[in-house]
C-alpha cells in the first residue's frame, strides 16, 4: 500500500467511501410472511474511520453486520438495498466470490473468542490457514507473516503462542489472536461485533487501545457494533443509534453525546451508569445479617497414577466481611477472582473452610433441617435469568415454588402471594400462567427477583444479576432492587465486574483480586479515594461515556494475572489489610 | 371452557386436547387402537385358530396359499391361516413392544438419572455396570437368562427388558449430567428443594423428549429381538405366533412365498411408525417452548 495515510478525526476524509450501505433492508421469512429485521439503513464508511452502530438487543445491529459479511442465517436475507465495497455490490455477489472477499478485504471479529477459534487446531495453524486461503504463499512464509501479526497485536511470547491451542490462552489473548487473524490480510473494513463485551474491564481497555493503534497504523475502516456507550465514546468517530431495526439517529460522536436529538438516544444515554453520579446516602448501621470470618474455598486438582490431590485451586483465600441489614454490599473484581465462589459458599453450593454466619447461625454447625431453614434467609439471583428459570415450568409455579418447598400456605394462598410479588416487581398477575420463554430478558430477571423475595429473606445475593441486560433495562432493574430494599429492609450482596454499576448501587464495597480482598470500605472511601493500585486500575479502565473525557495515560500491563493454582501444602501469600481511616481497609 | 370467549390469559388447553389437534398423532393413535382391538378381539374376528393346520390351506403341490381368496393374508408353510396368526401374534408383539420396552425404559432412565445426577461413586458403579452390560453380547445374555428360566412370554419380556435398557441409560446419563450443571438446578438447590423434588419436577420433564424418542425406537428393536430369541428356540415357544417368529419361520421361503415375510414385517413397521407419530407429537405438545407451532 503506497497511499498516504489519511488523518482520522471528526472530519470525514474527502475520498470515496470504502463501504457504502444504501437503503439496506433485511427480512426473516416467517409463516406470516417476510418480517423486516433491519429497515432502510444507509451509511458510508471511509478509510481510517470508526463507525459505531449502537443499540440494545433486538435493534438489528448484529444482523446488519452479518448482512454486510454475507453470513446471514438461512431464513434471513437482504430484501432490498445495496452494500457496496468499493465498486462491488456485496448484496448480489455469489457466495463463491463473497468467500474470496471475506477475510481478504472485509473481516470480522466476534464477541466470544473461545467459540470463534477452532479448539483442536493450534493458533499458528489457524493463522496460516487464514492467510493461505487468500494468498497462496509457501507455508513458511505464511508462518512468518502469522508471527508478525501476533507481534502486531502485542501478544507476549509470540513464537510460543503459535504452537499453543486456544484453551491455553486467556480470554484477552484469544481476542488478540482473533484480531491478528482478522488483520493479517490487511482488510479495508473490519467489523467488530461486541469485541470486548466478554472481556474484563482491564483487558477490554487493552483490546480497545490495540484496535485504535492498529487502525492508526493500517488505516483500516472499523464498524464497531456495541451496546456500551462508554466504548462508543472512546472509539468512534461517528455513531448510528438503532432501535427495532431502524436508524434512530446518526451524528458525529461528540455531537451525539453533547446534543442527542432524539428522545430514544436521550433515554439511552441517561440510562448509562456513570461513575460519580450516584447520590450519597448514609451507610446503614443495622444489625449484621451475614458475617464471613476467614472463609476459604479450595478445589482439589487430582493428578498422577492414583488420582491423588496434587494441587489446589485457591479460589477464595481467608476472606472476612460483614453485611448489615438493609445495606448493599458489593464485591467487585475480574473473572476468576473468586467473587462468585463466595456467593456459592454462602448458599452452600460449594464446601468452604472458615466460618459463615447468616442470621446468627453458622452454616457448618447446622443439621439438614437447620440448613433448609437457613435457605429461607438467603436467596440468590443469577446472572442469566433465561438459564436460572426452569423452561418447562409456568412462571407462577416458579415464583411460588419456594413457598411449596418450605411448606408455607396452601395452593390458593401461594398463588395469591405469587400474584402479589408479580405486581410488586412490575409484572401483571395474568402473566402467571405463561412460560419463561414468553418474557423478555428484563422481565425474566424480575421473575427471578420475585422468586428470591417469596420467602422474605434477609439476604439476597445478586450474582452479576444485571450484567446480561440492556442498559435501559438494567437501570430499571437497579431501581427496582433499590425500591425493594427500602420496602423490605433486605440486604444485598451485589457481585459485579461493572465498576459503574457498583458505584451506583452499593453502600459498601470490597475489591477482590486472586481470591483475596485487597481493598474494602464505604463506597465513598473506595471510589473517592482508591488506595490499592488494583482498585485504581479497575476504576481507570472503565470506558467513560463522554467523548471529551481525557484519559490519563496508564502503563500498559502485559503481565498475565498469576495463577491461583498452588501445589498441595503451598498457598498464595496472604495480604494484610491496614486501616487507612474510618474502616477503609487496604492491602499492603 | 368456551372456545369463542376464551381470553388470551386463560389457562391453555390441556396437553391431550392439543395432541388431538394434530392429524398425524390422531392417525398414529387410530393405528395403535386398531392393533390393540384386533389383538384383544382376535377369537371373535378370525375363523381359524392360529395353530390349526388346514387341509385346504395348502395347494395340491404342498405350497402355501397366496393372499386373497379364501384366506385374506394367505397361509403359511404348514397351511395355517396367516391372518389369524398375525392377529394372535399382535398380542405377543404388543406385550413385548410395550411392556418389555417400557420396562427397559424405566430401568434405563432410573440408572441414567441416578448416575448422572449424583456422579461420584454411585455414578461410577452404575455406569461401569452399564458399560459391562454393553460390552457383553446382549443375545448371549438373553439366551443364558432364557435358559435358566422356563421360557414363557413374560419371561421373554423380562429378559428383553434386562438386556435393552443399556443404551437408554447411557443417553439419559449424558443428558442428566449436563442438566445437573444448569443454573436452574443450582437455583433449586439454593431454594432448599429436596433431591427428589429436583429429580422429579426439574430433571425428568427435560428428559421426556429423549425418553419418548428411545421408547418409540425401542418398539421395533424389541419386537425383532423377541423374534431372534424365538428363532433360537429360547423365545416364545411355537406354535404361539409372534410377528417376529412368523418372519423367522418363513424367511427361507422368502422368494417363493414373499407375503409370509412382507405382511408381518409391514405389521411391525406400521406399529413402530404409529408409536413414532404419537411420540413425536407428544414430545412437541409437552414442550412449552413449542406452543402454538404446528
Amino acid at each position: 500500500m503506497t497511499a498516504a495515510l489519511p488523518i482520522s478525526g471528526a472530519e470525514p476524509a474527502p475520498e470515496a467511501p470504502v463501504l457504502s450501505v444504501r437503503n439496506l433492508t433485511v427480512s426473516v421469512a416467517t409463516e406470516a410472511g417476510a418480517k423486516p429485521l433491519v429497515r432502510d439503513l444507509s451509511f458510508s464508511l471511509h478509510r481510517g474511520e470508526t463507525l459505531a452502530i449502537a443499540g440494545e438487543s433486538g435493534s438489528g445491529k448484529s444482523i446488519t453486520s452479518l448482512a454486510i459479511m454475507g453470513l446471514l442465517p438461512p431464513n434471513v436475507a437482504i430484501s432490498a438495498g445495496s452494500v457496496c465495497l468499493g465498486a462491488t455490490d456485496l448484496a448480489t455477489l455469489p457466495e463463491r466470490q463473497m468467500r474470496a472477499l471475506r477475510g481478504d478485504r472485509i473481516a470480522m471479529i466476534f464477541q466470544e473468542p473461545m467459540t470463534s477459534l477452532n479448539p483442536i487446531l493450534s493458533v499458528g495453524a489457524q493463522l496460516v490457514e487464514a492467510i493461505r486461503a487468500h494468498d497462496p504463499i509457501p507455508r513458511a512464509e505464511a508462518r512468518a507473516r502469522a508471527l508478525d501479526a501476533l507481534r502486531a497485536v502485542r501478544l507476549s511470547q509470540p513464537e510460543r503462542r503459535l504452537d499453543q491451542y486456544p484453551h491455553e490462552l486467556s480470554g484477552g489473548m484469544r481476542q488478540r489472536v482473533m484480531i491478528a487473524m482478522a488483520l493479517a490480510l490487511r482488510p479495508q473494513v473490519l467489523i467488530a461485533d461486541e469485541p470486548t463485551t466478554a472481556l474484563d474491564v482491564t483487558v477490554q481497555r487493552e483490546v480497545l487501545d490495540l484496535l485504535r493503534d492498529l487502525q492508526r497504523d493500517l488505516g483500516t475502516a472499523i464498524i464497531l457494533i456495541t451496546h456500551d456507550m462508554g466504548v462508543v465514546a472512546e472509539m468512534a468517530d461517528r455513531v448510528i443509534v438503532m432501535q427495532n431495526g431502524a436508524q434512530v439517529e446518526t451524528a458525529a460522536t461528540r455531537d451525539l453525546f453533547a446534543r442527542p436529538a432524539q428522545a430514544y438516544t436521550q433515554s439511552l444515554l441517561a440510562a448509562v451508569p456513570r461513575m460519580g453520579s450516584a447520590p450519597a446516602r448514609p451507610a446503614p448501621e443495622g444489625e449484621v445479617v451475614a458475617r464471613l470470618t476467614d472463609v476459604s474455598v479450595r478445589f482439589a486438582l487430582r493428578g498422577g497414577l492414583l488420582g491423588r490431590v496434587t494441587h489446589q485451586v485457591h479460589a477464595v483465600e481467608q476472606v472476612s466481611l460483614q453485611i448489615r441489614r438493609g445495606e448493599t454490599f458489593a464485591l467487585v473484581g475480574e473473572s476468576g477472582c473468586g467473587k462468585s465462589t463466595i456467593a456459592k459458599a454462602i448458599v452452600g453450593l460449594v464446601p468452604h473452610q472458615g466460618r459463615i454466619e447468616v442470621a446468627g447461625l453458622a452454616l457448618s454447625e447446622l443439621d439438614a433441617a437447620g440448613k433448609k431453614a437457613l435457605r429461607r434467609q438467603v436467596q440468590m439471583v443469577f446472572q442469566d435469568p433465561a438459564a436460572a428459570l426452569d423452561p418447562r415450568m409456568r412462571v407462577g409455579d416458579l415464583v411460588s415454588e419456594p413457598l411449596l418447598i418450605h411448606g408455607q400456605g396452601d395452593a390458593a394462598s401461594r398463588r395469591a402471594r405469587a400474584a402479589e410479588l408479580f405486581a410488586r416487581v412490575g409484572l401483571s398477575a395474568d402473566q402467571l400462567d405463561r412460560y419463561p420463554h414468553e418474557f423478555s430478558g428484563g422481565q425474566r430477571q424480575r421473575i427471578c427477583i420475585a422468586r428470591a423475595l417469596a420467602l422474605n429473606p434477609q439476604l439476597v445475593i445478586a450474582d452479576e444479576s444485571v450484567s446480561a441486560l440492556d442498559v435501559s433495562v438494567q437501570a430499571r432493574v437497579l431501581d427496582l432492587l433499590r425500591a425493594l430494599q427500602t420496602e423490605f429492609g433486605v440486604a444485598y450482596l451485589f457481585i459485579s465486574h461493572d465498576m459503574a454499576v457498583v458505584e451506583n448501587i452499593s453502600d459498601r464495597v470490597a475489591v477482590m483480586y486472586l481470591g483475596q480482598i485487597v481493598e474494602t470500605g464505604t463506597r465513598a472511601q473506595v471510589f473517592g479515594n482508591p488506595q490499592h493500585p488494583y482498585t485504581r486500575r479497575l476504576i481507570e479502565a472503565v470506558p467513560v461515556p463522554d467523548p471529551e473525557h481525557v484519559r490519563v495515560a496508564s502503563p500498559r500491563l502485559s503481565a498475565e494475572i498469576p495463577s491461583p493454582v498452588h501445589a498441595l501444602g503451598q498457598g498464595p501469600q496472604r495480604v494484610r489489610l491496614h486501616d487507612v481511616g474510618e474502616g477503609h481497609l487496604v492491602a499492603v | 371452557m368456551a372456545f369463542a370467549t376464551a381470553p388470551e390469559t386463560a389457562r391453555p388447553p390441556s396437553a391431550l386436547r392439543r395432541l388431538m389437534r394434530r392429524k398425524l398423532a390422531v392417525l398414529g393413535l387410530v393405528v395403535i387402537a386398531l392393533v390393540v382391538a384386533g389383538a384383544v378381539a382376535a377369537p371373535h374376528i378370525v375363523a381359524h385358530a392360529p395353530d390349526e393346520q388346514m387341509f385346504d390351506g395348502l395347494t395340491l403341490e404342498g405350497a402355501p396359499m397366496p393372499p386373497g381368496g379364501a384366506f385374506l393374508f394367505g397361509t403359511d408353510l404348514l397351511g395355517r391361516d396367516l391372518f389369524s396368526r398375525i392377529l394372535y401374534g399382535a398380542r405377543t408383539s404388543l406385550i413385548i413392544g410395550v411392556v418389555a420396552n417400557g420396562l427397559s425404559l424405566v430401568i434405563g432412565t432410573l440408572v441414567g438419572v441416578l448416575a448422572g445426577y449424583f456422579r461420584g461413586w454411585i455414578g461410577a458403579v452404575l455406569m461401569r455396570f452399564t458399560d459391562l452390560m454393553m460390552a457383553f453380547p446382549a443375545l448371549l445374555l438373553a439366551i443364558c437368562l432364557a435358559a435358566i428360566f422356563q421360557p414363557s412370554l413374560w419371561i421373554v419380556a423380562m429378559v428383553i427388558a434386562l438386556v435393552n435398557w443399556v443404551q437408554t441409560a447411557r443417553v439419559i446419563y449424558t443428558e442428566t449430567s449436563s442438566l445437573a450443571t444448569r443454573d436452574f438446578i443450582a437455583a433449586e438447590r439454593t431454594l432448599g428443594a429436596s433431591t427428589g423434588r429436583i429429580l422429579i419436577h426439574h430433571i425428568l420433564p427435560h428428559l421426556l423428549p429423549t425418553i419418548i424418542v428411545w421408547g418409540t425406537l425401542g418398539i421395533s428393536t424389541t419386537v425383532l429381538l423377541e423374534a431372534t430369541l424365538s428363532f433360537l428356540g429360547v423365545g416364545v415357544q411355537p406354535p404361539t405366533p409372534s410377528w417376529g417368529n412368523i418372519i423367522f419361520e418363513n424367511q427361507t421361503y422368502f422368494q417363493s412365498a414373499p407375503w409370509l415375510v412382507f405382511i408381518p414385517g409391514a405389521a411391525i413397521i406400521l406399529l413402530a411408525l404409529a408409536f413414532n407419530l404419537v411420540g413425536d407429537a407428544l414430545r412437541d405438545v409437552l414442550d412449552p417452548t413449542q406452543r402454538g407451532r404446528g
